[in-house]
């Protein structure tokens, strides 16, 4: 993808305009690692229950920085840089496993402690009285470093920056009870999946944050009745924008409406009918009568339940013009049989291959495309207004305007 | 029966790629299991898909959705499947293993390896044809690019 040379302006105070060179250009994507991912945010790592015994790990990314998650030796779980204090090799080399007490990077066999510290050199004082590291080198100067950590609803987050918020204020009340309402209890890794999409990471964290667009771009909710911006449902946004839970409530009483082939829009094929309906045979098993919730939490998190089937999608950057979206099926540790097997067949709705999410690993390639040569252009965010608050319609760019407004803030722009 | 199985695989390769989706679910008994993992989900006893059908239904519906529903760029899929090795009878089906690449090629003439992998299957005979009582497909990798509209 070709970087157009930008002024890198924003069009003043608006949330409701976007220069898409945000998407494209190399030097604010370096900028975004650092003031965002780097920055006084929480990043999801992984989950508690990948992580049951002391010594066992996962390698994640906290934007393009490596980091490990490792369950420490009195059950806390610690985050480092993946980088061998040494030469800077990756000390760990799995996705994940269980190392005991110890990890040793393989170039120069340095040790490090579950907590991160350096605590062994080899021929640290040489070999036959030769050689060795000079009496002034402090193995405690040379760890690698350490992000802070904190959990919630079987979640890991961890945070580079001191000035950081407890994540609990950092959440909010508002959505951390919506975090709470799907992962209120152990849940079980189903399955883990990585789709590589071909656009900068805030399209696809913008995508996810457009309740807008779920009905138009993805028929097959719209011609299965599934869900329509005339049930019921809207769209909570945090204070700061940065984080947003976005809920589809059904009523039942929409079946007659006609709001959609009025406007003429593609997605309304009445013949169209499943084989098997059963794909959607749903449980309520969050005590309400919310089918949908979308939920982010700023910069890389999305926690999904559509009907019963429930993930996490972790946001990776892979340069200005590329990403990758980490997706953990989940169940609860507690399901029997049937639900496993129910929440098997709904995750056809979601993921790389998804009946309502499939669009959303192109779309952001279209945009990606659409504007390489528009980086001084600017797009349009305005339905609903102008502003970044709740609303009680779907209909609406609250939460992607949310997104721009803790965006700028944290980019200082 | 090796025969018969290669002459099988190969029945299923074509109607993928030759865009005869609706031929697809033919090939499965009812019920059944289609899915299509990786080689790691596949190794942890990890049981998610990225597509998941148990039913004859399941699989029209899907071929449904991609006709009338999803959004996605222009594509065709070459299947290459290799010889299957029949590791014996298990719960009255032919246990096979076929190795297969698929190369994808984009509306823009693009053209990548896609996917890798093997299929892992359950094979019956019904009504004289063979069909698949179970059909995993374990892809070596976990990395799927931007998207798996057509099934493999």
């Amino acid at each position: 993808m070709t970087t157009v040379p930008s002024r890198r302006e924003w069009p003043g105070e608006t949330l409701a305009r976007v220069p898409y060179w945000v998407y494209q250009d190399e030097g604010n994507y370096r900028d975004e690692l650092r003031c965002i991912f780097e920055g006084p945010v929480w990043n999801y790592v992984a989950l508690e229950a990948d992580l049951p015994r002391t010594g066992d790990y996962r390698t994640t990314f906290v934007g393009e920085m490596p980091v490990i998650v490792v369950r420490g030796e009195t059950g806390e779980i610690h985050a480092f840089e993946n980088r061998c204090g040494h030469r800077g090799a990756l000390i760990a080399l799995d996705d994940c496993g269980s190392t005991g007490k110890r990890f040793q990077c393989v170039y120069h066999a340095w040790s490090y402690d579950l907590c991160g510290e350096l605590v062994s050199v080899a021929f640290e004082k040489g070999a036959n009285g030769r050689g060795g590291m000079p009496a002034s080198f402090r193995k405690s100067e040379h760890g690698p470093r350490r992000l802070r950590t904190a959990t919630l609803g079987g979640l890991v987050f961890a945070s580079l920056s001191p000035a950081a918020p407890p994540l609990e204020d950092y959440l909010g009340e508002a959505v951390r009870a919506r975090l709470l309402r799907v992962l209120g209890r152990p849940v079980e890794v189903l399955g883990r999946f990585v789709q590589a999409l071909p656009n900068n990471w805030k399209l696809y964290v913008e995508n996810v944050k457009d309740t807008y667009h779920a009905s138009l771009l993805h028929t097959f909710f719209s011609t299965f009745h599934i869900t329509r911006l005339t049930q019921g449902g809207g769209v909570l946004v945090s204070p700061d924008g940065a984080h947003h839970a976005s809920s589809t409530i059904d009523r039942g009483d929409d079946r007659a409406s006609t709001a959609y082939r009025d406007q003429g829009i593609r997605s309304e094929k009445e013949q169209y009918r499943l084989s098997d309906p059963s794909l959607l045979d749903t449980v309520k098993e969050f005590g309400d009568d919310i089918q949908l919730q979308i939920l982010t939490v700023f910069p890389s998190l999305v926690v999904q339940q559509v009907y019963n089937a429930l993930a996490v999608r972790q946001v990776l950057p892979k340069g200005p013009g590329a990403m990758e979206l980490h997706w953990t099926y989940l169940g609860f540790a507690d399901d029997n049989a049937e639900m496993r097997r129910r929440r098997l067949r709904q995750a056809n709705l979601v993921g790389p291959a998804g009946y309502v999410s499939m669009e959303d690993g192109c779309v952001g390639g279209f945009v990606q495309r659409g504007v390489a040569a528009a980086g001084d252009t600017l797009s349009v965010v305005n339905m609903g207004g102008e502003g970044a608050e709740s609303q009680d319609t779907r209909a609406t760019e609250a939460a992607v305007r949310g997104f721009w407004k803790a965006y700028r803030g944290y980019m200082g722009c | 029966m090796l025969e018969r199985v290669v002459l099988l695989n190969a029945e299923y390769a074509r109607a993928i790629d030759d865009d005869r989706l609706e031929d697809w679910p033919a090939f499965f008994t009812d019920p059944c299991l289609y899915t299509i993992t990786s080689a790691d989900n596949h190794r942890r006893g990890l049981p998610a898909g990225v597509i998941y059908a148990d039913s004859v239904g399941m699989l029209k519906d899907r071929v449904a959705a991609i006709r009338e529903a999803n959004v996605f760029e222009r594509q065709s899929y070459r299947h290459l499947v290799g010889l299957p090795a029949l590791s014996g009878e298990r719960a009255g089906a032919m246990r096979t293993e076929t190795p297969f690449l698929v190369v994808r090629t984009m509306r823009d003439g693009t053209m990548g390896l896609f996917a890798a992998g093997r299929y892992v299957d359950a094979i019956v005979e019904e009504g004289g044809a063979l069909r698949f009582r179970e059909r995993v497909v374990v892809c070596d990798s976990s990395r799927i690019d931007t998207l798996l509209a057509i099934p493999l």
